[in-house]
């Protein structure tokens, strides 16, 4: 809407609603120099900026560990709540019933989602509550010092540990598999991808599952590591190029893109997400050819980026609640208690 | 024969699954309507189909309903159990039984009346014939009633309320209760003593079990949020919000102003919980003890980072999975002290179901006045089984929302508040909500170490600071928690103190201790932990307190030791539990076990002697509960 828009003279640096890219930003990260996390936080701070999201009408949410300790590290003037290790589905889960004009943004990381966390991982998706999930995914436990999580790859040498002998764990698969109703994965590495997808997963309704490989500069950065800069950028394999066109702005993309590469994907929000295909006819509200596109991935050693899957036809866990207009912790107390004649029919219900 | 009126216990002997509860309660509704004190009891197995279950209710007409240990009437519908239940009737009781089963019947000192259930429901062509076996339940309901000289319209007032006005299974199953009482009436000849008389002691009373008791109360507190993981003897308390918030919180536009969820497991029950009080909503989960073993990591988060929630255990015995059907008063101190590091709970102890209704509320706005999780500590007996109640009554104040600083308020502070600052001086700090728009009016809530504006940090100085507040919102929270029931008798010379579902025994206890042994008593129910001034006051005038609790170790014994240190040496614990629920008779024997005489002067001894011989099982748990409760 014109009004949002900022007023000519306004300064350039202030988005629609006023704000500049400072008022989205955290405290000084205290995780390591170079370490992905940092790179994926920025992105954060700069997608809230570019889609002018009031930081008010956001809460962020975590778990335990480096990824987790990230939300300090962006915008300050959201309410936020670092939970318990494995435990930030279901603090989301109850919070964003409080006023469901909230959106969550929730940080997590691969030993926090796919060890611990997996059970509440699995239900949140199957629930599709109204979440950004991010999972910050570095095959390493690093607060601890380095030990194997459940997404490192079978057969890696980490120090002290040595060979990983089991299997690892694919973040967007068990997402897929759980009815997750956005699924993406992303390269710390590739920062203009990770913010799109950040875009397209908060215009998202319900969850969205973010699987982003962040390599630990400390633990696992071989260069041969499924989990490091050098191989994530040899291996990348992204499945289309991926724009996030904001609502009521859906102009000049036509010319950019060519017909019958692109696939659009209409969000809720009426914003727009463009997506230029690189591999011929890839469908992400295909869900068989998702689970495909992941499975040829692995067989193929390829690290595959992008939108993977979305359905945007399915209600949010608070929408499937028929829940009064009203946000639920603005009720009053007339509202909740039940009038004093009530307390006579109740009686009469007993024997 | 002497006729023995309304004073007796029937024991109800069938297989679980058989559709037997409804006849059961059945029995217990209609002795209420005809206005004589009455309790039920469920004994059941952790068993969907085909063990043996049992239901004994205590009828007394001076109000004395605690279970009794005994069985003055047996009726026997299940051949496993048939033997053991025989042999259960007291001499010169009564024994109805299915005449299908062909056991042996030996003895003679008892009144014995066979039933001929089968082939009553059979003659009866309305009744389909997969009904039959829960239709037949309703001939010994029958049989009973005109053998006690139970009022059949009684009966189909409690079948009428069962089967909520639906005339067709009321109709059949009134038609076979109706067969029974007939053939009974033409058949049977009266040799026992037992009967019922009609009274007026229960008008103006309800039944009602402590769950279903519990779920209204949280409905009348404004109750926004549950989420809740199946577990028995708790999932009829999440399953009450179902069934009560459509009717008592129905709105003209139809849409809904509270959510249950029910959560993946427990761990995320109470973390759904923990989430949604911390967003501002009247939140809670309903569980038992080895839900509550799952909870204890978020307990302690809820507890450190002041969050209001309200945590139901309704308690069944442990350890681990224990006896999963059967009551229990066992997970005490494992709730006061929930979670690694310091912590203490607030916790309160409903000890009947009308105080489960009124926790139900209460407990909203003392969690939300507090900032920190409120454990209602029920139990399988009161939360499962009916009991007669006073009616529910309208909250007398209004709902206490406490310290919140909405978008205003943050502005006339001009920013100027701090998530964990004490203020006010009673420990307790401000909170802002999820949703507030004032762009000064949030903060980051971590289970980490944090300062008073609610930043990490690892500084020595500010932990201590904010662990010695939390402290002292204990004793804040004394303000806020209920009062205790003191119940004084003239000329007492010790002090029971006791809490929860063992009210009724202890009432009767007290009486039987008065008038065979010549010891009166104070009795102090604890209503709440941290403890008030009134438990203060009580422990300091009694040289003797006899702690009574259903559990091993005597768990509420522990924690007055270490709150009341200086008085240790005055309690004395009677603390038991074999998974049933309390009966008189262990409380005044454990009482007996371990009383000391003032002055040399000895409890009446030839009264306890002729006790014993008259009930020759008595003499041995005498020793049983005294080796017990050392």
């Amino acid at each position: 809407m014109t009004e949002t828009l900022p007023m000519a003279g306004a300064p350039a640096n202030v988005n629609a609603v006023g704000l500049t890219k400072n008022d989205y930003r955290g405290f000084p990260s205290t995780l390591c120099q170079g370490c992905g996390h940092n790179s994926i936080s920025n992105q954060i701070i700069a997608a809230m900026y570019e889609m002018s999201v009031l930081p008010e009408s956001v809460i962020k949410f975590s778990g335990i560990g480096c990824s987790s300790k990230s939300p300090t590290y962006f915008m300050n003037r959201s309410f936020g709540f670092n939970s318990l290790h494995g435990r930030m589905p279901s603090i989301a889960t109850g919070a964003l019933f409080g006023d469901t004009r909230m959106k969550g943004i929730g940080v997590s990381g691969d030993g926090d989602t796919a060890s611990i966390g997996m059970g509440q991982f699995k239900h949140v998706m199957r629930r599709n509550v109204n979440l950004v999930y991010i999972i910050e995914n570095n095959g390493v436990y690093g607060l601890t010092k380095g030990q194997f999580s459940a997404t490192a790859e079978k057969g890696l040498q980490l120090k002290k540990q040595g060979e990983n002998p089991y299997m690892p764990v694919d973040i967007c698969m068990e997402g897929l598999i759980s009815n997750a109703t956005f699924v993406a994965r992303s390269f710390a590495g590739n920062p203009k991808q990770v913010k799109e997808l950040l875009k397209a997963a908060f215009a998202h309704k319900g969850i969205a599952v973010l699987d982003i490989i962040s390599p630990c500069v400390t633990f696992n950065n071989q260069e041969n590591a499924y989990h490091s800069y050098a191989w994530g950028k040899d291996h990348e394999e992204p499945l289309h190029e991926i724009s996030y066109i904001a609502p009521r702005s859906e102009i000049m993309l036509e010319q950019e893109m060519m017909e019958g590469e692109i696939r659009e994907v209409d969000m809720h929000d009426g914003s727009t997400v463009i997506l230029k295909n690189l591999e011929k006819g890839y469908d992400p509200t295909n869900r068989y050819q998702a689970l495909h596109a992941l499975e040829e991935a692995q067989q193929n050693n390829w690290l595959l980026t992008g939108l993977i899957y979305v359905n945007t036809h399915k209600p949010s866990l608070t929408d499937i609640y028929n829940l009064v207009d009203t946000p639920l912790n603005r009720l009053t107390d007339a509202e909740l208690r039940p009038d004093r004649a009530m307390i006579d029919k109740v009686n009469e219900l007993m024997f | 024969m002497n006729k023995i009126v309304n004073d007796f216990s029937i024991t109800v002997g069938t297989k679980n699954g058989s559709g037997s509860s409804t006849a059961n309660n059945t029995i217990l509704r209609a002795i209420f309507k005809m206005g004589i004190p009455v309790s039920g009891k469920n004994l059941f197995p952790s068993n969907i189909q085909g063990l043996p279950t049992w239901y004994t209710i205590r009828v007394n007409r001076d109000g004395f309903i605690a279970r009794q240990e005994k069985s003055d009437i047996v009726i026997a519908i299940n051949p496993d159990s048939f033997a053991k239940d025989l042999a259960s009737v007291t001499p010169g009781g009564a024994f109805f039984y299915a005449d299908d089963i062909k056991q042996p019947i030996e003895r003679v000192d008892i009144a014995i009346y066979p039933m001929p259930i089968k082939s009553i429901v059979k003659n009866d062509p309305n009744v389909p014939s997969d009904f039959r076996e829960l239709v037949g339940n309703m001939v010994y309901v029958g049989v009973l009633a005109q053998m006690i000289a139970m009022d059949l319209e009684t009966v189909k007032a409690a079948l009428t309320f069962h089967f909520k006005g639906k005339q067709k299974p009321i109709d059949m199953n009134f038609n076979a209760v109706r067969a029974g009482a007939e053939w009974a009436a033409a058949n049977l000849e009266k040799k026992d003593p037992y009967q019922l008389e009609a009274m007026d002691k229960t008008e103006g009373l309800i039944m009602a079990d402590g769950n279903t008791a519990a779920a209204i109360g949280s409905i009348f507190g404004g109750i926004q949020f549950a989420a809740w993981y199946p577990i028995t003897p708790a999932s009829s308390l999440a399953e009450s919000l179902n069934d009560f918030l459509p009717i008592l919180r129905k709105r003209d536009d139809g849409k809904h102003t509270y959510a249950v969820v029910q959560a993946e497991d427990e761990l995320a029950a109470l973390g759904m919980t923990v989430g949604a009080g911390w967003s501002g909503l009247r939140a809670m989960t309903s569980t038992s003890g080895p839900g509550l073993s799952l909870m204890t990591e978020f307990a302690g988060l809820a507890y450190y980072a002041e969050v209001p929630v309200v945590v139901w255990d309704v308690q069944r015995i442990g350890p681990s999975t224990g006896l999963p059907t059967r009551t229990s008063q066992g997970d005490l101190t494992f709730t006061a002290f929930i979670g690694h590091g310091d912590s203490h709970s607030v916790i309160l102890l409903p000890g009947d179901v009308y105080e489960c209704f009124e926790f139900g509320w209460k407990s909203f706005d003392i969690a939300e006045r507090l900032q920190t999780p409120v454990f209602v500590l029920s139990d399988l007996d009161m939360g499962m089984n009916q009991w007669m109640s006073k009616p529910f009554q309208y909250p007398d104040i209004p709902m206490d929302r406490g310290k919140i600083l909405w978008e205003k308020d943050v502005e006339e502070l001009k920013g100027n508040w701090g998530r964990y600052r004490d203020v006010d001086g009673d420990a307790i700090p401000y909170r802002t909500i999820p949703g507030s728009t004032h762009p000064l009016g949030s903060y980051f809530t971590r289970g980490t170490g944090h300062d008073e504006n609610a930043r990490y940090t690892e500084d020595s100085e500010t932990y201590v600071r904010n662990m010695e507040r939390l402290a002292r919102k204990q004793q804040t929270a004394k303000q806020y928690v209920p009062a205790p029931i003191l119940r004084e008798t003239k000329g007492a010379t010790i002090g029971i103190l006791a809490y929860g579902s063992t009210e009724n025994a202890i009432l009767e206890a007290q009486d039987k201790l008065d008038r065979e042994h010549g010891i009166k008593s104070d009795f102090m129910r604890l209503r709440a932990i941290p403890f008030t001034k009134e438990v203060d006051a009580f422990i300091e005038k009694h040289d003797q307190i006899f702690v009574v609790e259903m559990n091993r170790d005597g768990q509420m014994q522990q924690i007055l030791y270490t709150e009341y240190p200086q008085f240790a040496t005055r309690f004395r614990s009677v603390a038991y539990q074999d998974g049933l629920p309390a009966a008189a008779k262990w409380v005044r024997e454990g009482i007996l076990a371990k009383y000391e005489s003032v002055g040399g002067k000895k409890p009446n001894a030839k009264k306890t002697v002729a006790k014993a011989k008259a009930a020759p099982a008595g003499k041995a748990a005498v020793k049983k509960s005294a080796g017990r409760t050392k």
